[in-house]
């Protein structure tokens, strides 16, 4: 009984594999731009501006002549900051209130699933505005809309998942082992719903990348001091008629960035399910003894 | 260690459930509850556990050890649950979490009550899978429950109200989800792991002649009344109010011998 099995699982599912590879590749990439990346992101050079992509600069330059590669490195960093921040907070957001929606008293259980609603017509762009018109841009902005924006949306389809699972015989049971209602709640209800979970939580890091974007495009997210491909995109797409290249590196980084984390959750979701992994289960063939 | 239920009523919304029910079930002793569906069976089982679902209040007296257990505190409740009385569910499909393997929630109890590790938790697992003669031991606690058959998935639940060792099992139906040859084995099963123990046991049921297979005693309900209760023989031989009657020719109809053995 291996309690990193569903790590091999993952690894065997040709989502999870590209998911992991993904993430894993933006991690490295962002730890070593803290130590070195080709040119420094933020210098300028005048007389090389808008190079193609050749030695030295592989990617070629911006506008002010600052390497896009090195902008691409140094902006992974801070996409990887928003998607797990934004994720944490969306988690932390999610439980507590899908299960003050689903386990509580009926009249907290009820406010709790109007107050969802009424917090899900908000579009993550309008929270975004709301804080940081109170606070001014940061990437907090982005961490804590998007996260508060995607926590009541994982809140909302976690809810009807963690009361269905709530009338299993085995939550009972788990009770009448001698769990307390909240062991119960994390060794019973929350694995349970944890499928669902998770499809929403690698949806939430990938909208989150696309917010930090976004937002940065507007002016809510990023300043312009702190390297991002939101920003980069912004500055580059003024000049998309002249230097259309030099536009597809940034919306490169990012659509592969969602893919991957999108494919990371569909093999999560996979690994994590016994009853999903026919591979696991053919090397056990049940004998029919009662 | 012995129970006492005496006037336990149980209302849902206001709506009388079982109505002032009372029986002993002395240190060791063998009880069944038998009748119809509807008649308040399993909720008076669920009462004993305090774990009524939400809506549910139980009135009357419940006295276990000498000891009150209707108004206890849950968190009282919760030690006694699992490590003096445990239990047994109808649904072995339902009855097992399915992401977790046989051998976790088997020692799921023993975790709690007693303690153990990780480690000596499984070793335990695998002990307590013997003890109700799964196959493989040593594999099987490492499988999922849809790893494994109905009888097997019984098994695995009374392991699982077994392993502590209570001094009380109440067991809900426990065989009526199985096949007729697999219901047999699991009732020799539980017969002997309760009467080995010296065990106190409540079984619930609405076949008098399964129940004639394990229990000596019976407390015969319908909506949520007793109607009758006694020795099972008294009741296979002589059975004084309609319900029993035909709970006899049920049991008659489908087993090949009258009467049956008690």
């Amino acid at each position: 009984m291996t309690r990193f099995a569903w790590l091999r699982r993952l690894w065997a599912l040709s989502t999870g594999r590209f998911g992991l590879l993904v993430a894993a590749g933006i991690a490295v990439v962002a730890i070593a731009a803290r130590f070195w990346t080709p040119f420094n992101p933020q210098r300028v050079d005048i007389a090389g501006r808008w190079a193609p992509p050749g030695w030295p600069h592989l990617l070629g330059t911006d506008g002010s002549g600052r390497d896009i590669l090195s902008l691409l490195m140094a902006g992974a960093g801070t996409t990887l900051r928003v998607a797990v921040g934004a994720a944490v907070v969306a988690t932390v957001i999610g439980i507590i209130l899908a299960s003050l929606g689903a386990l509580t008293a009926r009249w907290i259980r009820e406010s709790v699933a109007v107050v969802v609603d009424i917090l899900i017509a908000f579009p993550v762009l309008i929270i975004a505005m709301m804080i940081s018109a109170v606070w001014g841009g940061s990437l907090w902005v982005v961490i804590i809309s998007v996260g508060i924006g995607f926590g009541v949306n994982v809140a909302r389809v976690t809810r009807p998942e963690l009361r269905r699972v709530l009338h299993s015989d085995f939550v009972l049971a788990g009770r009448a082992s001698g769990l307390t209602p909240f062991q119960n709640l994390w060794r019973h209800l929350l694995p349970n719903v944890a499928p669902v979970f998770i499809v929403q939580l690698s949806w939430a890091m990938a909208v989150a990348v696309l917010a930090e974007a976004g937002l940065s495009y507007l002016g809510f997210g990023a300043p312009v001091t702190e390297p991002s491909w939101g920003l980069l995109l912004k500055d580059l797409q003024a000049y998309i008629t002249v230097y259309p290249l030099t536009v597809v590196w940034p919306g490169l980084a990012i659509t592969l960035t969602v893919l991957g984390l999108n494919l990371l959750g569909d093999g999560l979701r996979e690994a994590t399910d016994p009853t999903l992994s026919p591979r696991r289960a053919a090397h056990h063939v049940p004998e029919v003894v009662a | 260690m012995s129970l006492e239920v005496r006037g336990l009523t149980i209302e849902i919304s206001g709506r009388r459930v079982v109505d002032g029910i009372s029986f002993d079930v002395p240190d060791g002793a063998r009880v069944g509850l038998i009748g119809e569906s509807g008649s308040g069976k399993s909720l008076t089982a669920l009462a004993l556990l305090g774990l009524l679902p939400g809506g549910a209040t139980a009135s009357g007296s419940i006295r276990w050890d000498g000891r009150e257990l209707i108004d206890l505190p849950d968190r009282d409740l919760a030690r006694l649950r699992g490590d003096e009385i445990g239990i047994v569910f109808q649904e072995p499909r339902t009855a097992l979490n399915p992401i977790r393997t046989v051998g976790r929630q088997i020692a799921e109890s023993v975790r709690i009550h007693e303690g153990l590790g990780r480690r000596e938790a499984l070793a335990r697992a695998v002990a307590e899978a013997a003890r109700v003669r799964l196959p493989d031991p040593e594999q099987i606690v490492g499988r999922y429950p849809h790893q494994l058959s109905g009888g097997q998935r019984q098994r695995v639940a009374i392991a699982m109200a077994l392993a502590c060792r209570p001094r009380l099992l109440i067991a809900d139906e426990p065989t009526t989800a199985l096949d007729v040859t697999i219901q047999s084995e699991i009732l020799e099963l539980l017969h002997s792991l309760v009467t080995d123990d010296g065990m106190s046991l409540v079984f619930i049921t609405h076949d008098l002649a399964v129940l004639s297979q394990i229990a000596t005693h019976a407390v015969v309900l319908e909506d949520g009344r007793v109607v009758e209760e006694g020795p099972i023989s008294r009741l296979l031989t002589a059975p004084s109010s309609p319900v029993t009657q035909g709970l006899l020719r049920d049991a008659t109809a489908t087993l090949w011998r009258p009467g049956g053995r008690s």
